[in-house]
Parts: structure tokens; C-alpha cells; sequence
């Protein structure tokens, strides 16, 4: 045996006589993670987004978040590590979710047949917060590699060109409904859970919060399938020249680099 | 009926079980009963056992929602039979027990022997120092404002709503339930308890307890009293959260 610590907790008694923090930790950084997230999923979606306003105008954001305009030329590497972060802060937060999961068959049985019983739309709202946290399990994850291994190649031809010419559109068409469901869902549920927000009147703050989730659900989810289709229709456009980047008018090249 | 019109005809599908009984299944039987004004379920159901079925087995003590014995699924949420008025239903009501309690047969369920599990688990009870018990001293005079908070938290009549319409602990059986973290922010507001977040930190400091909570507020949609379940709930958690970063 190694320590006196792991034969308490071996045998089961590493609450006595002091209960664990672990669980109070636990439950905070589910919150914040998911917090974190669901921000950075909205942000994410405006900056993607700037492909409806044209193409000079996701060139320039994706410039700027490769450091183009501070340092005087394109890092993407600064990319990669922020979608690192991002990637640990999903895994995190999985890890932590996932003890809120159905655990076996009794108790899937037990929720979908309560969830059918009671039509309590908060009880709902969880359930597909499980289907659409199990989902993003997997294609956050295939994107965010994929991100983290090419960040050069975001760019309205670059993005264009994988949506279409890479067949990633259907990934992202599904991966859009998962993430924005989950996000909105997570974000009103995290102001009932604290406590936030509730003012004088928690149950008209709570109606309140729930319109204004579906709004912002809504309104996400009108401006991903925007942005997709406007991906999809350049992507298509482009195929035959897929792989070649995209660099404004305006923009003097720079010998010192190759393609920016 | 009071307003002039015919008297609906009331459909009651319920479910009759009895688990002492051996091959007994589980089966939803119909009775049909003419509506009549003011009627509540606890009134239908009487009649139905006076009139129809005298070995149809539900509870009910006090017929004013304040014992909680009658809870039942109506329609398939959790509710009070008694303050339920058949016309806020439609004209087929589906009547099932309460799930989570032991079953003792039909619509009559055990919540007592559930109740004093948690109650015995979460001490809740006024815990005074040591030694202080003084049955002959005056107790000492509460800020009105504060014995108003604490009465509103009393109010809770352990029918078993709030358990039944929680996915929480319809999962996992160890989950103390709104009921419970109701009675731990109740004993926290309680001056005369000399317990710190610390002790309840003990209680409810775990995912069986208030960090088991994944708010989802049926419990707080269900409650036949309208007892602020979801602040409390809110509340106990961020002091819990406070307590568990020390």
C-alpha cells in the first residue's frame, strides 16, 4: 500500500470526519467552465459570421486574431493555442457534466419515463442538454483537432473551401443545433441555479430569462444557418480553385511572407 | 352545473396496483363519473370508492391541503387531490402514486418511512448547545421579519411533490430531495440552531445533497404550497459553494 490516504479512501471512508470540498469545487467548475463556453460559442459565432458582411471582413478578423495587425505578420500558431484551451476547457467540462448522466439503464428508463410523464419543460430542456452534451462529445472535438492542426487555413477561402470542397458541412450543420441548444440552454440554467439575476420576482425573472433564451436561440441559430449557407455558396463557388487563399485588394503582399 | 350547462362526463383512469398482492400487475382501470360543481378529486375519488369500487386504495387526512397524504400523478404531475378541482382537468384524468415512496397499493404511498430517513439524515431538528435545554426559561423574543422568513419555509407539508416531480431523484435514490434542502435553508435562517455552514457543509455538502441539484426546477413547478424552492435551492448552493472553497 502506498499511503495511509489510500486505504481510507479505498475502503470508503474519505469523507470522515471531514465531508470532501471536492464536490462544491466540482459543482463551481462545471459552472464556469460551461460559462467560459457558451461565451466563447458566441463570440465564435459573430466572428464566423463577418463572412455575411464579406469576405474582406472575416479576412480582417481572422488576421487579427493570428496577430497580423499587432505584429506585422500572421502567427496562426496563436490559434492552435487558443483552440487548445478551448479543447481542454470542453474536456473539463464533459468530465464534470457527465456525473450528471444517466448512469445505467435503470435510470434512463426511470428519466425519459418521468420526462414523458411530467412534460415540465425545464425537465425537457435537460434532457436534450444530455443528447446535444453527448454529441459535442464528438464533433467539437473533430473540429476543434482539425482547427488546432490547420488554424492557416481559416480564411474565407480557406473555411469556405473545407466547408464545401471538404465536405464539413454536414458536421457543421448538425454541430450548429448541438451547440447552440446546449449553450442556450446552459446559460438559463446557470442563472436559475445561482441565483442570478432573479430580482424581486424570481418567477416573472425566470419567464423572463426563458424568452430571452429562446430569443438568443433563435437569433444564433438563423445567423449559423446564415453563415453556413454563405460558407457553402462560396466553398461551391470556389471548388475548382480549392486551396487557394484568399488575400484583399488592399492588401500589399509581403515578400517576408508568403501568403497571408 | 351553477352556470346553466350539463354536467360533463368525467373519465378516470387509474392505476391499481397492489405489490402484497402476488401476480398482481400494474393496470390502469376506468370509472366514469358525472362532474359536479366544486368538485375536487379527492371528492371524485371518494365517490368512486363509495359508489364504484369500495377496494380502491389512496390517502387523505385533513381534506384542506395541509396533511399532504392525498398527493398523487394527476394527468402525470405530482399534486394535491384535495386541491385539485376536477374542472381545471380535462374530461379524461389519468391518476397514478406517487413514484420514489413505497408503494402500498393503488394510489396510497408510504412517504412517512421516506420522510424520516431524511429527516433523521439532515438532523432536521433545532440543534441548541450543549447543556442549554431549559424548558423553564422564556425563549428568547425573534425579529418578526426573520420568524416571517422562517414560517415561510415551514410551511412545507412533506406531501412528496417536489420528490416525484424531481428527475434527480427519480434517478438516484440517495438524493435528499428539494424537501430536504428546503428544511437545511429553514434551520440555517434559525437563530436558536447553533450550527455553521460548516455542519451543514456535512449534510448537504455532496451530489446527494445540494450539488446533486441539477436545476431543473420541477420541484419548484410542483410544489402545492409555492414554497420559493428554486431561491432557496440557489441560495444553499452558492453558501454551500463559499464553504466547500475554504
Amino acid at each position: 500500500m502506498d499511503t495511509t490516504q489510500d486505504v481510507i479512501a479505498g475502503v470508503g471512508l474519505a469523507d470522515r470526519p471531514r465531508k470532501s470540498r471536492w464536490p462544491a469545487r466540482m459543482d463551481f467548475a462545471q459552472s464556469a467552465s460551461g460559462l467560459v463556453l457558451a461565451l466563447f460559442m458566441w463570440g465564435h459565432m459573430f466572428f464566423v459570421s463577418t463572412i455575411l458582411v464579406s469576405k474582406d471582413a472575416m479576412w480582417t478578423v481572422t488576421k487579427f486574431f493570428e496577430g497580423y495587425f499587432v505584429l506585422g505578420a500572421s502567427y496562426p500558431g496563436v490559434v492552435s493555442v487558443v483552440v487548445a484551451g478551448v479543447l481542454a476547457l470542453i474536456m473539463l467540462h464533459a468530465f464534470l457534466a457527465m456525473r450528471k448522466f444517466p448512469a445505467n439503464y435503470r435510470q434512463y428508463r426511470t428519466f425519459l419515463g418521468h420526462r414523458r410523464l411530467m412534460a415540465h419543460e425545464d425537465t425537457t430542456l435537460w434532457w436534450v442538454q444530455v443528447v446535444t452534451g453527448f454529441l459535442l462529445f464528438f464533433m467539437a472535438a473533430v473540429h476543434l483537432y482539425q482547427m488546432m492542426m490547420h488554424p492557416g487555413a481559416i480564411g474565407p477561402y480557406g473555411s469556405a473551401d473545407r466547408v464545401w470542397s471538404g465536405r464539413w458541412w454536414p458536421l457543421y450543420l448538425v454541430l450548429l443545433f448541438a451547440v447552440e441548444l446546449h449553450g442556450g440552454v446552459g446559460l438559463y440554467r446557470l442563472c436559475v441555479k445561482w441565483g442570478w439575476l432573479e430580482g424581486k420576482d424570481p418567477a416573472a425573472s425566470r419567464h423572463r430569462l426563458k424568452v430571452a433564451k429562446w430569443v438568443l436561440t433563435v437569433f444564433f441559430l438563423a445567423l449559423g444557418l446564415a453563415t453556413l449557407g454563405a460558407y457553402m455558396k462560396i466553398g461551391h463557388e470556389h471548388a475548382a480553385r480549392a486551396g487557394e487563399r484568399y488575400t484583399p485588394a488592399w492588401v500589399v503582399p509581403n515578400p517576408q511572407e508568403k501568403a497571408p | 352545473m351553477a352556470d346553466g350547462t350539463a354536467p360533463r362526463k368525467l373519465i378516470f383512469k387509474i392505476l391499481r396496483y397492489n405489490p402484497k398482492v402476488p401476480g398482481d400487475r400494474p393496470r390502469l382501470q376506468s370509472y366514469q363519473l358525472e362532474e359536479a360543481d366544486g368538485m375536487t378529486l379527492f371528492i371524485a375519488l371518494n365517490e368512486i370508492r363509495d359508489k364504484q369500487d369500495g377496494s380502491l386504495a389512496f390517502d387523505f387526512v385533513c381534506r384542506a391541503g395541509i396533511c399532504g397524504s392525498c398527493a398523487m400523478m394527476i394527468d402525470g404531475r405530482p399534486g394535491l387531490a384535495c386541491r385539485t378541482l376536477t374542472k381545471s382537468l380535462g374530461a379524461e384524468i389519468t391518476l397514478a402514486p406517487l413514484p420514489v415512496f413505497e408503494l402500498i397499493a393503488d394510489l396510497s404511498v408510504d412517504t412517512g418511512k421516506w420522510m424520516r430517513g431524511m429527516s433523521e439524515r439532515l438532523e432536521t431538528w433545532v440543534h441548541l448547545k450543549e447543556g442549554e435545554v431549559d424548558l423553564r426559561r422564556i425563549e428568547e423574543r425573534m425579529d418578526p421579519d426573520l420568524a416571517e422568513e422562517i414560517f415561510e419555509l415551514d410551511r412545507c407539508i412533506e406531501c412528496g411533490c417536489c420528490v416525484a416531480g424531481c428527475g434527480t431523484a427519480r434517478m438516484r435514490e440517495d438524493f435528499v430531495g428539494a424537501v430536504g434542502l428546503n428544511k437545511i435553508a429553514r434551520f440555517r435562517l434559525d437563530p436558536r440552531d447553533t450550527r455553521s455552514d460548516e455542519d451543514f457543509y456535512e449534510l448537504v455538502g455532496d451530489d446527494n445533497g445540494v450539488f446533486g441539484c441539477m436545476s431543473l426546477l420541477g420541484c419548484h413547478d410542483v410544489c402545492p404550497k409555492q414554497l420559493p424552492l428554486q431561491t432557496q435551492i440557489a441560495f444553499l448552493r452558492r453558501k454551500m459553494v463559499s464553504q466547500g472553497m475554504k
